[in-house]
């Protein structure tokens, strides 16, 4: 069960305290958009295995949403940071990219399929 | 031991706003007497005082009969400053547990970490215990907890249970 | 025969006799005593039949891995099926019955299974017997799984104890109290962090208090003393006995399950959170795989150890030893030492020559290098060993009589903890035994180590060299310096020998004896078969065999199991692996889970200001979310449906009052207000007058309508929106989701104010009547037309008024302060007592709404509805550029003129429709299955039209006027209804311009 820090309120919150609001940095696509823009905006999701870039609310704490960078596989976390950004912070790239040095995965890329055991 | 009681009617007062904005620490603390409260804590008691909510609200705490009118002096003192205050007395209510054991009471029920380290006096935490929301805070010989008004009943028979079922012997 | 004897025992108080039953026969222990322990000191060996072919079995172990000793305890609503004896302390008055026995444990017919269905009940057995024929599966199959399945009976009756949980967040979190976790909790303690120390017994030391190893010049018990008085002096360490660590989850959570004897709860599940944890769980001992090894009397060696040392007891006068390790011989001279007979240390190594093994010559003990068991003679109970040669095919070399066998494969390191959260395990060939791995540990949220391993649990077997691992455990997870050592002396030992079967050219014959599970009944001959028909994989066999299943998880099992199964394969162990090791590590209750939620507190209950007046005026309820709210006033004697009917009529004909407190009141505020409503709903908010009302719209950005509800305009920059009951939170946090993630520079604050005020519908032609009488505002059609509202005094009551109507009656709905709530209602009550008011519930309310043809949330919507398909287009703005929702409504699909839209039905024969039926359409579908062409998504008696009436979503419903369709019916003929338009009540509206 995860804890998270909310970077609103500081509290390192336990998992049971959050609501999760799935993929974050989706760009919205509103009426003009073309049917393939809208339907990614609405429904692809990277769902990688390793680094994803999340949304969570902290309901039963400040009520702020908030996103986190978190290892699928490993559930290592490797920030918490506020819901308005439309990108991650080159901060938050560099922790992510760090503590993965070698495996060259790009958050929201999935990674090859394991092979066959 | 902890007795769980419900307390008398609180004037209470939401409000949202800037917490940076200078006129409205002024407006809050001309009205609670106490400091602005900052992250997690909250300042005074719940006779008068407040309490940190989010990074951009608080509850304010007066005296019953006053909260009409600290919502109105409020208003007025926010005029031209973007914010919303409202009266929210009747919106939750407010209970006791007066006692030594109240922590444990609390730590029964919260996933926070309550240990005295990260729980002191005047700090305020929103979280859940069991299945409600609830704030809290170490106040008098006890703590106290706020919580939605539909839900007292259950909330005074979970920590009135909680309290019965006796002490862990752990704080 | 096992017994007492009459001397030893370090937990038994000799002076504190206690009484129990085993099967209604009366027998006597001592406080101290499992019931384990207990039952055997009155020659009790058998406990138990086994699950497949209910041979006897008699106890195996002394802890959590004892397979066989699974009791039903207490009697009554506190009966507990699959208790193991071997870690319940023993009680005065106790009750226990065995299990899994038919009719009694001496006589049992299901026997039959081994004797003579034995051979055709192989591994896999389930899964080749109950596939054929299909028709068998619900009535010939199901039942006998059912009746053969599981062990214990179901508790009858509600369970009265009570139970709780306690959270405590730490730094260093200790599993184990023996001497590896102890020297860890005095490491980890003097770095001054938050230590917690918990071990499942309900006394410190471990097994080290059997062996009594030598400990800083001390005798083990000494250092355990001292070492607990040090901890239990640190301020920041804390202690808890009968408390076991269950279960290790993501980023440092981990469950613990508290053994409480008192008057309070009956157990505690602790939830924590910590940074670190040290396993200090202990080893498991591994039985070997000879012949007749499940026969009662076949204990494993530390076991009948712990029995003479802690308890007293002897498991038999004459005890063979079989071993491949030198730990056995530790048995044998505790049991030479206890003054019983050791016929002989049967040893499959050819050459022992450990510190123990040469004491054991020195004593005169026959020792048999290089040998084997053949098999085991005896059925309920050893009679006699057979030996053989290690290596060969298993011929008798000579039979030993004794009355017990005492076996030891090894060791197992616990790495339950370890592993739960993925730690990697590496295989020790010098010791036999899977290891935690260093090099793969599980790890917190931060990337760093979790858990980390100690003493035994990290497979240290030595006293040394588990206090030296405990220590440096103990610092390493409170991020320290080992600060101190500790000096231990125990017996020098020799090298184990792995030795997976017994012997290792055993034929077929032998190996359908060899038990490797005991609980479920799998044998090395069922792992091998499962081998040969292809389950390479370990966890396919483990599922395929049910090897290491149920109530043992693999704790005395694993090991032999897979061991047997790499060499069928012929891979080397590591290669094929383990399973995998899931929390909990011994079952945790049903009630440990739910802890206080029970009974009153299982969930919590929202009331309005107002709950306890309906509660005294006959309401029954309807959960709503977390509320409850009337659903129907019953008179005394009344019928519910005649209530809903009197109700309906009252209203129609003169006034009702409803609760509506429950509605959900979201306050938005700020310069951007407008614009952000203009965004939230369909139609246009920010056009609408301070004062007036209007009903709107909200769709999902997918399109589909999420909610609905009046909005007023308090102010020129503040809005307050009506929510449906059970939407308030919902779409309060809709809207905050919006404000914080993509519009977060709009200048917007919303307040959820849902329970502040209370609010009453006060609806029916004599309603502006029943509010005149309370004085005050000015509630007149020129003062308050129709969708407006005005704030002031009713009466002594703080009110804004709204005349808004969800019944098509002249209705106006009056909050107040949530505290007046309950005053208002009375007040309103009493006013209207000339006219007959009277209180309506959510049924009234449906049928009201739904002779008016206004959709309601959740029944003409389910997620796949749009506002077009209701009629509602008009609600949805043409000229706005965005809306959330418009983007997803201009979609081929939704745009389709061939979706189902709303109209009303009307039975040609009055009857009311079943709920959710479906209108028939023309022929079948490619699976034969009758068309459809509609739904109905509302359906009720109308007592004011008297017949049944329905709203349904229907093909082109709109343009089918008049049209007859028929419309499904459980177990009868379709129904004939004729298509309306759904308001079938004052079309024209006059009512409610009253």
């Amino acid at each position: 069960m995860l804890t998270l820090t909310c970077p609103h309120c500081g509290v390192q919150a336990d998992e049971t305290e959050l609501s999760p609001g799935g993929e974050a940095h989706l760009k919205r696509f509103g009426p003009g958009s073309s049917d393939e823009e809208f339907e990614g905006y609405l429904f692809r999701r990277a769902n990688p295995k390793g680094a994803h870039y999340e949304r969570w609310r902290h309901t039963y704490g400040c009520g702020k949403w908030f996103l986190a960078a978190r290892d699928t596989v490993t559930m290592q976390v490797f920030g918490t940071y506020p819901a308005w950004l439309a990108e991650p912070s080159d901060e938050m790239r560099g922790l992510v990219s760090g503590q993965r040095a070698g495996s060259g995965v790009e958050p929201g890329t999935p990674t090859e399929p394991e092979a066959a055991q | 031991m902890v007795e769980v009681t419900l307390s008398a009617p609180l004037g209470m007062i939401s409000l949202r706003g800037d917490h940076g904005d200078a006129a409205l620490r002024e407006a809050v603390t001309a009205v609670t007497g106490t400091a602005f409260p900052e992250r997690l804590r909250i300042e005074g008691t719940s006779e008068r005082g407040a309490a940190w909510m989010s990074p951009d609200e608080l509850l304010i705490f007066v005296p019953r009969d006053e909260a009409v009118a600290a919502v109105a002096r409020l208003s007025e003192a926010l005029a031209g400053v973007h914010h919303l205050v409202a009266d929210v007395s009747d919106m939750r209510v407010c209970l006791r547990l007066d006692g030594p054991g109240a922590r444990e009471v609390l730590a029964k029920l919260s996933p926070a970490d309550l240990h005295p380290e990260a729980f002191g006096p005047g700090t305020f935490r929103r979280s859940r215990l069991g299945q409600l929301a609830a704030g809290f805070w170490l106040e008098g010989e006890g703590a106290r907890v706020i919580c939605f008004r539909s839900l007292a009943d259950y909330a005074l028979a979970l920590l009135r249970q909680s309290g019965r079922d006796g002490a862990v012997g752990y704080y | 025969m096992s017994t007492r004897l009459s001397r030893g025992g370090r937990l038994i108080d000799r002076s504190r006799p206690l009484t129990f039953t085993f099967d209604g026969h009366p027998y006597r222990g001592f406080a101290g005593d499992t019931l384990a322990s207990a039952l055997l000191a009155n020659g009790q060996m058998m406990v138990g039949r086994s699950f497949k072919y209910h041979r006897p079995r008699g106890l195996v172990a002394s802890g959590h891995e004892e397979p066989n000793g699974l009791v039903n305890l207490g009697a009554g609503e506190r009966m507990e099926p699959n208790q193991r004896a071997t870690v319940t302390p023993l009680k005065d008055g106790m009750v226990a019955l065995s299990q899994n026995r038919f009719p009694s444990l001496d006589l049992d017919l299901g026997v039959v299974n081994d004797t003579l269905l034995g051979r055709f009940l192989p591994a896999g057995f389930y899964y080749k017997t109950f596939m054929w024929p299909r028709s068998f599966w619900k009535h010939v199959y199901e039942p006998f799984i059912r009746k053969s399945a599981g062990l214990g009976r179901v508790p009858e009756g509600r369970d009265p104890d009570r139970y709780e949980h306690f959270h405590a967040h730490v730094d260093v979190l200790v599993a184990g109290g023996g001497i590896a976790g102890l020297s860890a909790a005095l490491a980890a303690g003097r770095s001054g962090q938050r230590v917690l120390l918990l071990e499942q017994a309900p006394h410190w030391g471990g097994r080290a208090l059997v062996d009594e190893p030598e400990i800083d010049g001390t005798p083990a018990a000494y250092w355990v003393e001292r070492t607990v008085a040090a901890l239990e002096a640190m301020p920041n360490v804390r202690l808890r006995l009968n408390t076991q660590v269950s279960g290790v989850y993501d980023h440092g959570y981990v469950i613990a399950c508290e053994q409480l004897d008192g008057a309070g709860p009956r157990q505690r599940l602790w939830r924590i959170r910590t940074k670190r944890i040290v396993s200090a769980i202990g080893a498991i001992e591994r039985p070997l795989a000879f012949a007749g090894n499940d026969v009662p009397g076949v204990m494993l060696a530390s076991a009948m150890r712990d029995y003479l040392v802690n308890w007293g007891v002897s498991v038999g006068d004459r005890v063979a030893i079989v071993t491949n390790n030198d730990d056995a011989y530790r048995t044998a001279l505790a049991v030479h030492r206890a003054g019983l007979i050791v016929p002989v240390i049967v040893d499959a190594r050819p050459n022992p020559s450990g510190e123990l093994v040469r004491q054991a010559r020195e004593l005169g003990l026959r020792i048999e290098a290089g040998r084997g068991i053949a098999k085991v003679k005896g059925r309920g109970r050893v009679t006699g060993v057979s030996l053989c040669a290690l290596a060969g095919e298993g011929a008798a070399i000579e039979d030993i009589g004794c009355d017990a066998v005492a076996m030891s494969g090894g060791w197992t390191p616990s790495v339950h903890l370890w592993s739960h959260c993925g730690g990697g395990l590496r295989w020790d060939e010098g010791q036999a035994m899977f290891r935690p791995d260093p090099a793969k540990p599980p790890r917190t949220h931060d990337g760093s180590v979790l858990v980390v391993p100690a003493g035994s649990s990290e497979g240290e077997l030595r006293t040394g060299a588990v206090l030296e691992s405990g220590l440096r455990a103990g610092a390493m997870a409170a991020g320290g310096e080992v600060l101190a050592t500790v000096a231990a002396r125990d017996a020098e030992e020799g090298p184990i020998l792995p030795v997976w079967i017994m012997p290792q050219g055993a034929p077929t014959a032998l190996k359908r004896k060899m038990w490797l599970d005991f609980q479920n009944d799998v044998k090395v001959s069922d792992v091998e078969l499962a081998a040969r028909e292809g389950f390479q994989s370990v966890e396919h066999a483990k599922r395929y065999t049910t090897l290491g299943m149920a109530t043992d998880q693999g704790k005395l099992s694993n090991v032999n199991g897979l061991a047997v199964l790499s060499q069928s394969l012929h891979k080397a162990i590591p290669q094929v692996g383990t399973t995998t090791f899931r929390p909990p590590y011994t079952p945790l209750t049903l009630g440990t889970i739910a802890g206080v939620a029970k009974e009153e507190l299982f969930q919590p209950i929202r009331k309005t200001a107002i709950h306890g007046w309906h509660e005294r005026h006959g309401a029954t309820w309807e959960p709503v979310g977390l509320w409850r709210r009337p659903f129907a006033y019953l008179r005394p004697g009344e019928h519910v449906e005649n209530a809903v009917n009197r109700e309906v009529l009252a209203v129609r004909n003169g006034v009702g009052l409803l609760d509506a407190s429950t509605l959900g009141k979201i306050v938005v505020k700020g310069p951007d207000a407008g614009r952000f409503l203009d965004m939230m709903y369909t139609n246009v908010m920010s056009t609408l007058p301070v004062g007036k009302c209007r009903y709107g719209l909200m769709c999902s950005e997918n399109g589909f309508l999420m909610d609905d509800g009046v909005v007023i305009r308090l102010g020129e920059d503040a809005w307050l929106c009506h929510t449906t009951t059970g939407g308030a939170d919902r779409i309060h946090a809709h809207m905050e989701d919006w404000l914080q993630c993509e519009w977060h520079d709009w200048k917007v604050y919303t307040a959820n104010l849902t329970e502040e005020w209370a609010q009453v519908a006060v609806a029916g032609p004599r309603a502006r009547d029943v509010l005149a009488k309370l004085g005050g505002l000015d509630l007149s059609p020129e003062a308050l037309p129709f969708m407006t509202f005005r704030e002031g005094k009713l009466g002594p009551f703080d009110a804004r008024v709204h005349r808004i109507s969800f019944s098509g009656e002249l209705s106006f709905e009056v909050a107040v302060p949530a505290n007046q709530g309950l005053a208002l209602w009375e007040a309103l009550v009493q006013a209207g007592a000339e006219w007959g008011v009277t209180p309506y519930g959510t049924e009234a309310m449906h049928v009201l709404r739904a002779e008016k043809g206004y959709i309601m949330i959740g029944e003409e919507t389910d997620g796949t509805v749009i506002p077009q398909d209701l009629n509602l287009g008009w609600a949805v703005s043409k000229k706005k550029a965005d809306f959330l929702g418009k983007r997803a409504q201009e979609r081929v699909h939704m745009a389709n003129p061939g979706r189902w839209l709303l109209v009303g039905l009307e039975t040609l024969d009055r009857s009311v429709l079943p709920e959710g039926a479906y209108i028939l359409g023309r022929g079948e579908n490619t699976n034969g299955q009758k068309n459809t062409e509609g739904r109905i998504t509302s359906t009720y008696f109308s007592a004011t039209l008297d017949r049944g009436i329905a709203m349904a979503l229907l093909d082109r419903g709109p343009e089918r006027m008049g049209q007859v369709v028929r419309v499904a019916r459980k177990g009868g003929e379709p129904v004939e209804a004729r298509v309306v338009d759904p308001v079938l009540y004052d079309k024209a509206g006059e009512r409610l311009n009253g």
